[in-house]
């Protein structure tokens, strides 16, 4: 099962969640050097809060604010739900 | 009490973030036209992230939800338990919708224990336009926004520069607002490059009796803004019309540079001072 949401625009992120055998977190983003850390939490704490365990997230940020990363993953989510 | 009330589509990042930068009034965060179908619940996780983690909002906030007829209109309007929202943009506003919605509303509300919604009804249907009188009453209104678009489409006819096909619903919109102590609100000036023709629209709207116009881009608030609002020279007449009144209590009618002021100019007067104090003219 997999759910995408987002876009590679300015301020935006594309996330991408998939199934898989164990949780996986992958960040490409324009401003990892400085953010990666707190994208990282935004996305573990938001798969926390929604009990999702065992996926693998791609996440490619174009410099989304922290809500815009939850609002993509939670759709992303939302998505894979709705992939069977 | 608005003069601008800008359309940001909800599921566009960099414009929700700069919301509250933007200088209208109001900002309206659209869940329906602007949003296609595949991405209305990306534009609804959007905005609810948004309202509830930004620590700077815009000074108003509306919520335009899809239509109550749709799939999406429940989940809009779970929205209102961020307790964010100052007004619900109800499409295609005409009795029975109205109905329909206050109804479910009411329930709403009372199950989530929130107060009670204010709505700006979109009018942008004949039928919308023929029911005025019949749902302009409702307690739950605050505005009348005119949806020339839509309009022109259930008309079946063209829009123009001029706007001649829309007198009609404009001079409706206006009336009902005043019978009933709304805010009459324009329909937007769709050419955003063309802020002459904007001036035009805003100025022939205004003067017809609108009291606010939405906009669809942030660089039509500077104009619309101007428009809406009581000029210097305005301001400073009623500032003067109102003092020379206080000097004379009750003495009726008295002439003012050669015209004559009574109780209509007056009350022209005070609510030009309210609105430039609203708005911090003066």
């Amino acid at each position: 099962m997999k759910g995408i949401a987002g876009s590679k625009e300015s301020n935006d992120c594309l996330i991408t969640i998939e199934t898989s055998k164990k949780t996986t977190i992958e960040i490409n983003s324009i401003v990892g050097q400085f953010f990666y850390d707190q994208i990282l939490k935004t996305v573990e704490d938001t798969l926390k809060e929604q009990n999702i365990e065992n996926v693998s997230v791609i996440v490619e940020d174009k410099g989304a604010l922290d809500y815009t990363i939850k609002s993509r993953l939670l759709t992303a989510i939302e998505r894979m739900k709705e992939d069977v | 009490m608005f003069r601008s009330l800008l359309f940001i589509p909800g599921n566009n990042p960099s414009m929700l973030q700069n919301a509250d930068v933007f200088l209208a009034d109001a900002i309206i965060f659209d869940l329906e036209d602007a949003i296609s179908i595949n991405e209305k619940n990306n534009a609804r996780n959007l905005v609810k992230n948004y309202l509830l983690t930004s620590s700077v909002l815009p000074k108003q906030i509306i919520l335009r939800v899809n239509s109550i007829n749709t799939e999406w209109f429940k989940k809009d309007i779970e929205l209102l338990k961020t307790n964010k929202i100052n007004y619900l943009l109800i499409p295609k506003t005409d009795k029975s919708s109205l109905l329909n919605i206050e109804e479910y509303l009411s329930a709403f509300e009372k199950e989530n224990k929130l107060v009670e919604t204010k709505i700006i009804a979109l009018v942008e249907t004949a039928r919308g336009v023929n029911d005025l009188p019949l749902f302009a009453e409702n307690k739950r209104l605050i505005a009348l926004l005119l949806g020339a678009e839509d309009l022109a489409s259930d008309l079946q006819i063209k829009r123009t520069e001029t706007g001649e096909e829309i007198f009609y619903a404009r001079s409706k919109i206006i009336y009902a607002a005043v019978d009933h102590n709304l805010i009459a609100i324009d329909t937007p000036y769709t050419n955003i490059n063309n802020l002459e023709g904007l001036l035009k629209d805003a100025t022939y709207a205004a003067n017809l009796g609108m009291k606010a116009k939405a906009c669809i881009h942030p660089n039509q608030l500077e104009v619309v803004n101007k428009v809406f609002s009581p000029s210097e020279q305005e301001i400073k007449w009623a500032k003067e019309v109102i003092k020379i009144s206080l000097e004379k209590p009750g003495s009726g009618a008295f002439q003012f540079q050669g015209k004559m002021i009574d109780k209509p100019i007056l009350d022209r007067a005070e609510k030009i001072l309210v609105k430039a104090k609203h708005f911090n003219l003066m």
